[in-house]
């Protein structure tokens, strides 16, 4: 158990993150469980910087489009030196409507929820 | 096989790098000239993973970098070099006239630039920098994806 609630902050690419965030309090009614980063017009010191504003003090999960890029560096920078954040690669809006529901986690065990959940939700029907 | 580009960028790999101009260009290998970058053992790991199997990169300050670049232009594989800031391009070019296409792809806002495309902020002096070293020889252009159209960067204001 984590004793604040977590935060998610989902970075990508151009306007990704924010419809991402959108949709998510959409579906759940849940809003200001997540935040939206993008790594449109910044360097990589402006989206770290960026990431770590929307991390706040709280332990965080910071969400990213892709594991590699601008918005994976950043996120990587911001847990290493913040040490309460975990990072979750290939955000897609299941992990993220299961995320909101569970932010009593830690966020190692959020981090591996949000991997299950997110990966689950990959099939061929 | 030379280098096939000399890229100025930022974020140094990123989805534009590798997709968009190491696709097309058929990139076997980066070499990434950054001093910062050279000296953390971590940050050179981030970088690896951004990467597509079969892709090596190379790390090098700017002083190893001007010491190996003949023999990166001399490998049999096609390159792609890069630098996150203009200075280091230029003490490349400065170097070896032979560090060409430069290729501006990425500079983004600070306090003392101004927008001059909308993926390029340059203060005055970096764009001065820029078209005087246009002016002794060789190709300078903007361009951010090989899908856009270059522009060079003499006619940047």
């Amino acid at each position: 158990m984590s004793e604040a609630p977590l935060r998610g902050v989902v970075a990508g690419h151009g306007p990704l993150a924010k419809a991402l965030v959108d949709a998510a309090e959409t579906i759940t009614g849940v809003t200001g469980a997540l935040t939206a980063v993008t790594n449109a017009g910044c360097d990589r010191a402006l989206i770290e910087e960026r990431v770590l504003q929307a991390v706040g003090d709280s332990p965080a999960i910071i969400f990213v489009d892709m594991p590699t890029g601008s918005c994976f560096f950043a996120a990587m920078q911001a847990a290493r030196a913040t040490g309460r954040i975990k990072v979750v690669t290939g955000v897609n809006l299941a992990m993220l409507v299961d995320f909101v529901f569970h932010r009593d986690l830690a966020p190692s065990e959020a981090a591996e929820r949000a991997t299950r959940t997110g990966g689950a939700a990959i099939r061929q029907p | 096989m030379p280098l096939l580009l000399y890229r100025v960028d930022d974020r140094l790999i990123h989805g534009q790098v590798v997709v968009g101009w190491g696709r097309p260009l058929g990139i076997e290998f980066i070499v990434l000239v950054d001093d910062e970058v050279r000296a953390s053992d971590w940050e050179q790991d981030l970088y690896r993973m951004g990467v597509p199997e079969g892709v090596e990169v190379r790390f090098a300050s700017v002083a190893e970098a001007i010491a190996a670049l003949p023999e990166w232009q001399q490998d049999n594989r096609r390159g792609m070099l890069l630098t996150a800031d203009i200075e280091s391009m230029l003490a490349l070019r400065r170097a070896h006239a032979t560090v060409q296409p430069i290729n501006l792809g990425g500079l983004h806002h600070r306090p003392g630039r101004s927008e001059r495309l909308p993926y390029l902020y340059l203060s005055d002096l970096e764009l001065e920098r820029l078209q005087a070293a246009g002016q002794a020889g060789g190709t300078i252009t903007a361009q951010d994806v090989p899908t856009a159209p270059a522009v060079d960067v003499k006619a940047l204001a």
